[in-house]
């Protein structure tokens, strides 16, 4: 369950970011290599998010793909399942460039 | 009363926080001269163990101290004491409900109870747990892991977050080869499905097998400081 301490920086983030206003909805991006359980992430986020400016919020998560690019013949592709191999030469040799993302993307807030 | 949103764009990493602390953290062991290995496994794969044997190959040339993570108990912490080396034990407990692994601020919190300049390599045991640690940097030189052959040849393919952060794989327990269906092979070939070249040694805290090529890798990281 590391979805809880995510979702306590996610809620600690959004309370800070939300100088004083209320908080409607968080948006998130979660890379696909994160290992991150959205409703686990969900579950924790609206229990930790009681009592702060963020209570009652929606969490809205953006999966992003893993995509890397080969050292072998350096074309960049996009990186399925384990193991991550380049769809263009089937090498393991690769520079991840997408897909461990963690961060709060966006907030909305009341107007106040 | 209808009220209107407004979108704010904030981009910040989640785990900037825990980050920033594990710098600070690798601050404090490298003024102190202190190398860091965070080891890792699931539960009853055997850390402790090899760490005992660990503690026994290496006390006589180099300073070593623990830092134990456990969710409740000082077990652990009980079972070293009789190498009289600087030891804390951290309990994640007082966290939301027991964290099932260390981040830097709770290595933070028992690093002021360790006396660093005394120390050449600080072992960093986490809780046992194979997804949650991997996640949490707490300022360590080195990840290693520890892999019982009990747990089957499969779960690189399941945990990969850990197995890809893992600059050492310790493949243990394989005193029990020859009772199991473990496929080793297989295993290997999981493992370097998600961490291609990482290097691996078996070992078993029963005989000691390994323990001395364990050492050996570990001497020349040191040497790289």
């Amino acid at each position: 369950m590391h979805e809880l301490s995510i979702a306590e920086s996610v809620v600690r983030i959004a309370s800070r970011q939300a100088e004083g206003r209320r908080v409607t909805k968080v948006q998130m991006k979660v890379g696909y290599l994160r290992q991150v359980v959205p409703s686990a992430l969900t579950f924790g986020f609206g229990l930790l998010a009681e009592g702060t400016p963020v209570e009652g919020a929606e969490l809205e998560m953006e999966q992003i793909p893993a995509e890397g690019r080969c050292r072998g013949c350096g074309i960049e592709s996009r990186l399925g399942s384990f193991p991550l191999q380049c769809e263009e030469c089937g090498g393991f040799d690769l520079e991840i460039l997408k897909g461990e993302e963690l961060m709060v993307e966006s907030l909305e807030l009341e107007e106040a | 009363m209808h009220r209107t949103a407004v979108k704010k764009v904030v981009r910040e990493n989640v785990l900037d926080a825990n980050d920033t602390l594990a710098n600070a953290n690798r601050d404090v062991f490298d003024r102190a001269g202190t190398f860091t290995i965070n080891m890792m496994s699931s539960p009853g794969a055997g850390k402790t163990a090899l760490l005992e044997r660990t503690l026994e190959r290496l006390r006589d040339q180099l300073r070593l101290g623990v830092l134990e993570g456990d969710v409740q108990t000082t077990l652990d912490a009980d079972r070293l004491a009789r190498f009289h080396i600087p030891l804390v034990q951290v309990n994640t407990d007082p966290g939301f409900g027991g964290e099932c692994h260390l981040d830097a601020n709770m290595v933070r919190s028992g690093l002021s109870e360790l006396p660093l300049d005394d120390i050449d390599i600080l072992i960093i045991e986490n809780v046992g747990n194979l997804v949650c640690p991997a996640e949490f940097r707490v300022g360590e030189d080195v990840r290693v892991m520890v892999y019982s052959i009990t747990e089957g040849e499969e779960k690189p393919l399941k945990y990969p977050l850990m197995f890809r952060s893992a600059d050492l794989v310790l493949i243990n327990k394989v005193d029990l080869l020859e009772h199991l269906d473990f496929d080793l092979e297989q295993f290997l070939g999981n493992l370097d499905a998600v961490n291609p070249g990482v290097k691996t040694v078996l070992t078993s805290a029963q005989t000691g097998r390994g323990v001395d090529e364990w050492c050996d890798w570990l001497g020349k990281r040191l040497e790289k400081v």
